[in-house]
C-alpha cells in the first residue's frame, strides 16, 4: 500500500467516524440503537476475521466466546444494582480468552475441514452446557436488569442506560478494536500469521513457531469476540444459550464473507449490510429470510472478494489482485 | 584423508525412517562440512528427499541421531532447527505466491530477527532484517525483481527466490532438494553458479538429478539406493565403484 493509499484510507476513516459521531443527533433513538448493534456485531465479525481471513482458520465457535462473555456479565451483575465496568469487562474478556486458549490449543492440532468441525463441536458443547444445566438460567437465559456502570470515584462518567451514552461507549470501543487489529495485522506478527496461512510448511521451515502464532491469534480473536459479547448482553438486557450457538457463529462468518476476507474493516461493512438488509426486508415481507438468502448468494457469487471489490469503483483505488480463498489450504502432508 | 572434525557442521548417525512396512531410509550416516558441497544422488525412491526431510525436521526419525556443531537436533521441531541454523529449500517450489519477492525474503529474515513476532511497529522497522533481505536478494541475483509478486516470476526466478529465502535466514547448513528441477539450460547455469557461491562459510547438502551439475558442484558424493548408502567419498572415486555403476550411473550411461 502506497502513501497515497494510506492517506486516502485515513480520509475515508475520518469521514466515517465523523458521520458516526453526528448520526445519533440526526436520527431517532431507535436507529442509534440499531447502529450500536451493528458496531457490536461488526466488532465480532472483525475479531473472527483475524483468524479466518488473516489466519486462514475457519472457526465455527466464535459465537461461544461471544455468548460466554455475555454470560460473564449476566452472572456478575447484582440483581438490583449496577455492575462496575472496570472489573466485569476485563473479567468477561479474560473468560472468553481463556476458553479460546483451551479450545485453540486442542483444535489447532487439526487442519482445514477438521478444524471447522472441531471448533463447531466445542461451540455446541458450550451451548449445551448453558442450555441443559440450571446454574445460569438454563434454556431461559438470564435477564440483566441494570446496565454496567462507568464510574470513577463514585461518580458516573457515562450513563450506559441512556442510548446516547451507550452508543458513544460502543463507538469508542469499536475504534479501539479497529486500531488494535490494524496494528496487529501490519506488525511482524501479522505478517507471520498471513505467511502461515499461505504456506504453513514453508513458514515453519523458515523458523516461525506456527502453532504458537496461530494460538495467539486465536486467543486474541476469542477475547475480542468476548468484548463484543459483553456489550451485546448489556444492550439486549438478557442472555440466552442461543448466543453461544453455531447460528451466531455462522451468521458472523457470512458477515466476514460479504465484507471481504483480506481487509480489517470489511467485516464491519458486512455486518452493516447484513443487519441493514434484515431490517429492511423484515419490514417489507413475511418471507424475508428467503429473500435475504438469495441476495447473499448473489452477492457472494458476484463479489467473491467481498464488498471491498467495489472500492476501486468508488474510491478510484487500484484493486489488489488477490483472489479470495474461502477455506484454508490443507497442509502439504506428503513427503517426497 | 581425515579432516578435522571441527569442520563438520551437520552430522547424521544411523538415521532410519520407517513408513509402515517400508524402510525409506536405512541406517544412513553422513557429515556435511563447512566450505563443502555434499551431493546425495540415487535412483528415484532411494530415499534422498526423505533424508532431507529428516535432517530439516519435516519428518521425525524412526532411529538415529542428528547434530549441528555437536549439539543434538534429533528431537527438535523444524522451526527450532531453522532458528539453530539449518535452512532448506523444497523440491517443488514452495514460496508465498501472493507476496512480492522482497516480502518473501523479508519474512525469511524476520524469522531470524531478535524478536520475530513483535506485535506493534512496522515490518520495515528492523534495520537488521532490512539489510539481510537486501543482501540475500542481491546474492541470489533478484534485487531488480524484488517488487514483483512471486507468482509472476519465471520458474527459474522462483528457484532463485527459494535460495534467497534460505540465505536470508543466515543458515550455517543449507539443504537443497533438487534446486534444478524443471529448469532450462540457461536458467540452470545461473543457479549452479549461485549454489557454488553458497559454500563459502557454510555447509551445503544437495540432492539433485542433473549429473553434470552434481559433478561440477560436489566436493563429496554420497550414493543411495533403496534407502541405504552404497558409496560415499570424493566424486571421482565414487564414480568408479562398480556397485554405484550398476545401481545408478550405469542406467543412464557413464556421466561426463
Amino acid at each position: 500500500m502506497g502513501d497515497a493509499d494510506i492517506r486516502r484510507w485515513i480520509v475515508i476513516g475520518l469521514v466515517c467516524l465523523a458521520a458516526a459521531i453526528v448520526l445519533p443527533f440526526l436520527v431517532p433513538a431507535y436507529y442509534a440503537q440499531f447502529a450500536a448493534k451493528v458496531y457490536i456485531m461488526g466488532m465480532l465479525a472483525m475479531a473472527l476475521n483475524l483468524v479466518v481471513g488473516h489466519g486462514g482458520l475457519v472457526s465455527l465457535c466464535h459465537g461461544a466466546f461471544f455468548g460466554l462473555a455475555g454470560y460473564a456479565l449476566a452472572l456478575a451483575t447484582p440483581r438490583y444494582d449496577h455492575a462496575a465496568i472496570w472489573w466485569t469487562l476485563p473479567l468477561a474478556v479474560a473468560a472468553a480468552g481463556a476458553v479460546a486458549l483451551v479450545i485453540g490449543a486442542l483444535a489447532l492440532r487439526t487442519r482445514g475441514i477438521y478444524f471447522i468441525m472441531v471448533t463447531l463441536a466445542f461451540g455446541e458443547m458450550l451451548f449445551f452446557l448453558f442450555f441443559d444445566t440450571q446454574f445460569a438460567g438454563g434454556s431461559d437465559g438470564i435477564f440483566i436488569n441494570t446496565k454496567p456502570e462507568v464510574a470513577m470515584f463514585g461518580r458516573a462518567l457515562v450513563d450506559l442506560d441512556k442510548p446516547l451514552g451507550f452508543y458513544f461507549v460502543v463507538l469508542g470501543v469499536l475504534v479501539a478494536v479497529i486500531a488494535l487489529l490494524t496494528v496487529l495485522i501490519r506488525s511482524p506478527f501479522g505478517h507471520a500469521l498471513a505467511a502461515a496461512r499461505d504456506n504453513e510448511r514453508r513458514t515453519r521451515a523458515l523458523g516461525f513457531p506456527v502453532f504458537c502464532i496461530r494460538l495467539t491469534a486465536f486467543v486474541i480473536s476469542g477475547a475480542l469476540a468476548g468484548l463484543a459479547g459483553y456489550f451485546a448482553a448489556a444492550q439486549f438486557g438478557f442472555v440466552v444459550p442461543q448466543m453461544l450457538g453455531w447460528h451466531v457463529s455462522a451468521t458472523v462468518l457470512v458477515m466476514v464473507l460479504i465484507g471481504g476476507l483480506r481487509s480489517i474493516t470489511g467485516p464491519l461493512v458486512g455486518a452493516m449490510v447484513l443487519l441493514g438488509l434484515e431490517e429492511v426486508l423484515k419490514a417489507t415481507t413475511e418471507y424475508w429470510k428467503l429473500i435475504e438468502g438469495i441476495i447473499i448468494i448473489v452477492l457472494v457469487i458476484v463479489l467473491p472478494g467481498g464488498l471491498r471489490q467495489l472500492l476501486p469503483h468508488i474510491g478510484g483505488r487500484m484493486p489488489e489482485a488477490r483472489p479470495a480463498r474461502k477455506a484454508p489450504r490443507a497442509a502439504d502432508a506428503g513427503h517426497a | 584423508m581425515r579432516e578435522r572434525s571441527s569442520d563438520i557442521a551437520l552430522a547424521a548417525r544411523g538415521l532410519s525412517k520407517q513408513f509402515g512396512g517400508l524402510r525409506a531410509v536405512a541406517d544412513v550416516s553422513l557429515d556435511v562440512r563447512i566450505g563443502e558441497i555434499h551431493a546425495v544422488i540415487g535412483p528415484n525412491g532411494a530415499g534422498k528427499s526423505t533424508l532431507i526431510n529428516l535432517l530439516s525436521g519435516d519428518l521425525v526419525v524412526s532411529a538415529g541421531d542428528i547434530s549441528l556443531d555437536g549439539a543434538a537436533l534429533t528431537h527438535l521441531p523444524p522451526h527450532h532447527r531453522a532458528r539453530a541454523g539449518v535452512g532448506r529449500s523444497y523440491q517443488k517450489t514452495t514460496i508465498f505466491a501472493d507476496f512480492t519477492a522482497h516480502e518473501n525474503v523479508r519474512l525469511a529474515a524476520q524469522a531470524h530477527a531478535a524478536r520475530p513476532l513483535r506485535m506493534i511497529g512496522s515490518v520495515h522497522a528492523d534495520a537488521g532484517v532490512n539489510r539481510r533481505t537486501a543482501d540475500a536478494l542481491m546474492l541470489a541475483g533478484l534485487h531488480e525483481r524484488a517488487a514483483v509478486v512471486a507468482r509472476q516470476l519465471s520458474h527459474g526466478e522462483q528457484r532463485q527466490l527459494e535460495i534467497a529465502m534460505v540465505l536470508a535466514t543466515a543458515p550455517r547448513v543449507i539443504l537443497l532438494d533438487e534446486p534444478l528441477a524443471g529448469m532450462g539450460q540457461g536458467e540452470a547455469r545461473c543457479i549452479v553458479d549461485l549454489i557454488k557461491s553458497l559454500k563459502a562459510g557454510r555447509a551445503v547438502l544437495i540432492v539433485e538429478h542433473d549429473m553434470d551439475a552434481v559433478f561440477e558442484l560436489a566436493d563429496r558424493l554420497t550414493v543411495m539406493a533403496d534407502g541405504a548408502v552404497i558409496a560415499s567419498g570424493a566424486p571421482d572415486e565414487v564414480r568408479m565403484q562398480p556397485a554405484v555403476r550398476s545401481a545408478y550411473l550405469g542406467d543412464d550411461g557413464a556421466p561426463a
